[in-house]
């Protein structure tokens, strides 16, 4: 097998540069080269952002390590704050009470659905929908295709979508276009009617509206959103229904009765608005198969929403690596082997010590070492076109067993349908048959979906089975609840004075951009060392020792461009990922002392 | 001029009668504190005003600050995007990218010289020649420079801009920096969190763009409006902690019963923030609400003043009895502290009344 090398790109065309990718979260650069007839030959994906927060760990208390990895990422909010707490659980060996991992699903849960909710109309939704085109639209006619493609969506009345629009209309009147100014809107890469494009704007705003309200149930486990609070053991939300202070205590019939509104609003925004609106564009832009890269290759996922607490093989998505697209053999996936995650600095912005090659997270080592290679165009300080034969980004290599891994939503997916997942199976063949069924494709699902549109459609199945199985969640609460079990928090080992001098632990979880691993070793109470292994590292990584490229770059290539100059088939890639700068960059040395030399001005 | 939606149409458009839009703006006089002769002010603003432009620039940060914008209820962040700001640049959201974005930057820079408004998520790292942050192949510092130099205002977003945050914790490996070190010639009003309370946000913005000034702000740079009591002032558990009731572990009675969290290491009594009045997620719940204390996200280095769960061991502003200090020893593990006497002072108290009762 033949894995995707940068020995087989093509570098010799028109280079073109995008920075800063926007609709992101953090901070990114993309480099592509075209051919004669503009199509990717080679692609350059670069992390141009590093804060160091490990370090910045060292000496710390482990049961505040949650909050200060949280704010690793505020779009993902509080998925590093759960595996961290996960990790130092595992070092500890302390098992929380199966409240406590209820509330943490449906928080988890509600990170996903906002997260992939948000993703879709405010970052994602424009590479597909030209909002100036909307303009053109016959209201009448947008009320009759809402009302096709989703029977049970309330607005969709004709006037509602005239209003829409002149809302809209006035907007571009003003001549302040505001955040869509300088789109690419007279680009020939967008494909929908105009009917078509003015849903979608109002759905764009819909989602504005909505994203607020489901994040609320963070507010009532956590306290607030962005960032809400975990806690070492369990949750600190306790809960108390008909006791004295019921009113006043986090959890009570009230606060329950109000995350089940959320939860069933979620369920209609997902079935009525977001997975209809994906299946449509996919509809629409069914010639548009390209993406795909590594999701054809290799996958991997630790797995996610484990059903009875620390039962793996019970999870609703299950764990496990494909390898060359082979589908019919999961691998097992264990993230303590030292052979099995590791991660390599050849081309990133760092160094290791003599010899060293690839480090396994417990292990890991990192010294930044920003250095520009020679064929770089422009200065240090003001760079024209990276030289990616040298290192060229602040985003390490992880890789599985030697291999560049593709992660997220997809892979999630691809792996559940594997493992046979019932729910899964059922939800990617309703979509595969609609989709062929709507535009007369005969399509397997290795051709559909890997691909961008394959892993926007897989983000908008795992809304959907997030919903559903937090309605689950909630009801398994208060079923535990009713039999008697108010318990939030294991407390046993809460005192240092009862820890083992030294533990070292892992904390996993499915992050909405994908696997997600936080290694610590604790020493005499104190954080000794902390790495996080984050979705975007996977998958914007730059090349490895082997030259294996990462999954944003092998995404990238034979992609044609309609205008090279307007990098909207790009943006349409890199966003399918759902890129999370911030998270993948953050990564630092033990002996950042060394580097606290400049002078403040 | 009619082209242009004011916040006014929008209220109209969304079935508001003229009567309630002018009903608002006392309302709104009235929350602010500012008296009825200054609704008039507002109506005419919010009739007339054209959309004041934004540049929204980010350094190191994690857009938390972002995402707390986008989750405003009152105003709806929509109504804000489409009706009151011009967000020109925020590279988290606009539709462009690479050249096309960074033509967007210069053109509002130059077009509305001194006139548009800077609103600055994260900072800038000075370590490694400012590249540990980069934007357009540049540092991130330069972004910053230069967009500060002409603009009407600036705000610094969150406790990153503010303060520096957890990037700046201690050893601040790529020496990032709060936003003030590097722009020293303009005020900078400072809406600190981690993130700030969106109503927050978006009501530090509609204030200004209401009364075409900016509101009043402490010695710090922060708006008084927002920033001026302690969450332990307004907290609804606080009458537990004057009692003495207090949660001693997690998930004890005290927690079930709503107790003060003082104990366990809540913040509150040292941090200047709306949590306990406006709250947080259209005024949902906040985190002492919720069971965990706070970690006093919206001051200046709370990541470098020990743990989240110690119990607060130097503030001195309470009046307290006058042996306080030796059972304040006794309580806090030898730190005499006036707030951990006090706490004692409250437990003894009930002690005693406990005494009484039984």
């Amino acid at each position: 097998m033949t894995e995707l090398n940068a020995n087989q790109l093509d570098n010799s065309g028109r280079r073109i540069v995008v920075d800063p990718v926007t609709r992101i979260e953090g901070h990114m650069r993309c480099e592509v080269n075209v051919d004669e007839n503009n199509i990717i030959r080679n692609a350059v994906s670069t992390g141009t952002m590093w804060r160091g927060l490990e370090v910045i760990l060292k000496g710390r208390d482990p049961r505040d390590a949650w909050a200060f990895v949280e704010r690793i990422c505020g779009v993902c909010t509080g998925t590093h704050a759960l595996t961290s707490v996960r990790a130092v659980e595992d070092a500890l060996d302390i098992q929380i009470p199966l409240n406590a991992h209820l509330i943490r699903h449906m928080m988890d849960k509600t990170l996903q659905i906002h997260d992939h909710i948000v993703h879709f109309y405010h970052l994602h939704a424009l590479d597909w929908v030209n909002p100036v085109n909307a303009l053109k639209a016959d209201p009448v006619e947008t009320s009759e295709l809402q009302k096709m493609v989703s029977p049970h969506h309330p607005k969709s009345s004709p006037g509602y979508f005239k209003d829409v629009q002149t809302r809209l209309k006035k907007f571009v009147e003003s001549g302040q276009l505001g955040l869509f100014a300088n789109g690419y809107w007279d680009n020939p890469a967008y494909k929908m009617p105009p009917a078509a494009d003015l849903m979608a704007v109002a759905h764009y705003l819909e989602a504005l509206d909505f994203q607020k309200e489901i994040v609320k149930i963070h507010a009532i486990f956590g306290g607030k959103n962005p960032h809400p609070n975990y806690m070492v053991g369990g949750m600190p939300c306790a809960i108390n229904l008909d006791d004295t202070g019921a009113s006043g205590a986090p959890v009570n019939m009230v606060t329950l009765n109000f995350v089940l509104e959320r939860i069933r609003e979620a369920q209609a925004f997902t079935k009525n608005v977001y997975l209809p609106d994906v299946m449509a564009i996919a509809s629409i832009y069914k010639d548009w198969l390209y993406g795909g890269g590594l999701a054809a290759e290799n996958l991997l996922s630790y797995g996610t929403y484990t059903q009875v607490p620390y039962d793996k093989s019970t999870d609703l998505l299950p764990a496990g690596a494909i390898i060359g697209g082979n589908w019919d053999e999961i691998h097992p996936v264990d993230v303590r082997d030292p052979e099995q995650v590791q991660e390599f600095v050849d081309h990133s912005w760092y160094r290791y010590e003599e010899g060293k090659t690839g480090l396994h997270p417990w292990d890991g080592e990192t010294s930044p070492s920003f250095e520009l290679g020679p064929n770089t165009v422009g200065t240090k300080t003001d760079i024209k076109e990276l030289d990616e034969s040298a290192k060229y980004s602040w985003i390490k290599a992880p890789r599985w067993r030697g291999h560049a891994m593709e992660v997220g939503p997809l892979p999630r997916y691809i792996i559940a349908y594997a493992s046979g997942r019932e729910y899964v199976k059922e939800q990617v063949d309703r979509s595969l048959a609609s989709f062929n069924q709507a535009t007369g494709h005969e399509l397997t699902l290795k051709q559909f979906l890997p691909s961008t549109l394959g892993r926007t459609l897989a983000r908008a199945l795992e809304c959907e089975l997030c919903a559903d199985s937090m309605l689950d969640d909630w009801h398994q609460l208060v079923g535990n609840i009713k039999a008697g079990d108010t318990s939030t928090a294991n407390v046993e080992k809460w005192d240092p004075a009862n820890w083992p001098k030294e533990a070292k632990g892992v904390g996993i979880n499915e992050a909405p951009r994908g696997a997600l691993g936080h290694w610590i070793k604790i020493k005499d109470g104190k954080i000794e060392n902390y790495q996080a292994v984050v979705p975007t590292t996977w998958n914007g990584s730059p090349r490895d020792s082997q030259g294996n490229i990462g999954a944003f770059e092998a995404s990238l290539l034979n992609t044609p461009m309609e205008r090279p100059d307007e990098p909207v088939e790009i943006l349409r890639t890199l966003h399918s990922f759902d890129p999370c700068l911030a998270c993948s960059t953050h990564v630092m040395s033990e002996d950042g002392q060394e580097l606290t030399k400049v002078k403040i001005r | 001029m009619s082209q242009i939606e004011t916040f006014y149409d929008v209220m109209r458009r969304q079935g508001i009668t003229r009567r309630s839009f002018l009903k608002y703006c006392s309302l709104t006089a009235a929350a602010l504190g500012l008296g009825p002769a200054f609704a008039p002010k507002i109506a005419h603003a919010m009739e007339n005003k054209e959309r004041t432009p934004v540049l929204w620039l980010h350094g190191l940060e994690c857009t938390c600050c972002s995402e707390s914008f986008i989750r405003s209820a009152h105003p709806l962040v929509k109504d804000v995007v489409l009706s009151m700001i011009s967000l020109d640049y925020d590279d988290t959201l606009m539709a462009s990218a690479g050249h096309q974005a960074e033509a967007i930057l210069e053109e509002t820079i130059q077009k509305y010289k001194g006139k548009y408004i800077l609103a600055v998520e994260g900072n800038p790292p000075l370590n490694e020649d400012g590249m540990f942050c980069i934007v357009g192949g540049k540092p991130f510092l330069d972004q910053l420079k230069h967009a500060a130099k002409d603009a009407a205002a600036i705000i610094a977003w969150g406790s990153c801009a503010s303060w520096g945050c957890v990037q700046a914790a201690r050893p601040n490996p790529t020496q990032a920096v709060p936003i003030h070190k590097v722009i020293t010639d303009k005020p900078i009003i400072k809406v600190p969190g981690c993130p700030p309370i969106a109503e927050v946000m978006t009501g530090v913005i509609t204030y200004m763009l209401t009364f075409g000034t900016l509101p009043e702000l402490d010695r710090q740079g922060r708006p008084k409006m927002f920033y001026s009591q302690r969450i332990h002032d307004k907290c609804y558990r606080r009458p537990h902690f004057d009692a003495g009731q207090f949660v001693e572990q997690w998930d004890d009675e005290g927690a079930r019963k709503g107790y003060c969290l003082y104990k366990v290491g809540c913040k509150g009594p040292t941090t200047y923030n709306a949590c306990s009045t406006v709250r947080w997620n259209e005024g949902t719940s906040f985190p002492i609400q919720a069971g965990h204390g706070c970690i006093g996200c919206s001051e200046d280095g709370f990541w470098d003043k020990g743990s989240f769960y110690d119990r607060l061991t130097d503030i001195h502003q309470f009046g307290i009895e006058k042996n306080a200090d030796e059972i304040g020893t006794a309580v806090a593990g030898g730190v005499g502290a006036a707030i951990a006497a006090h706490a004692a002072v409250s437990a003894i108290k009930r002690a005693q009344h406990k005494g009484d009762q039984e």
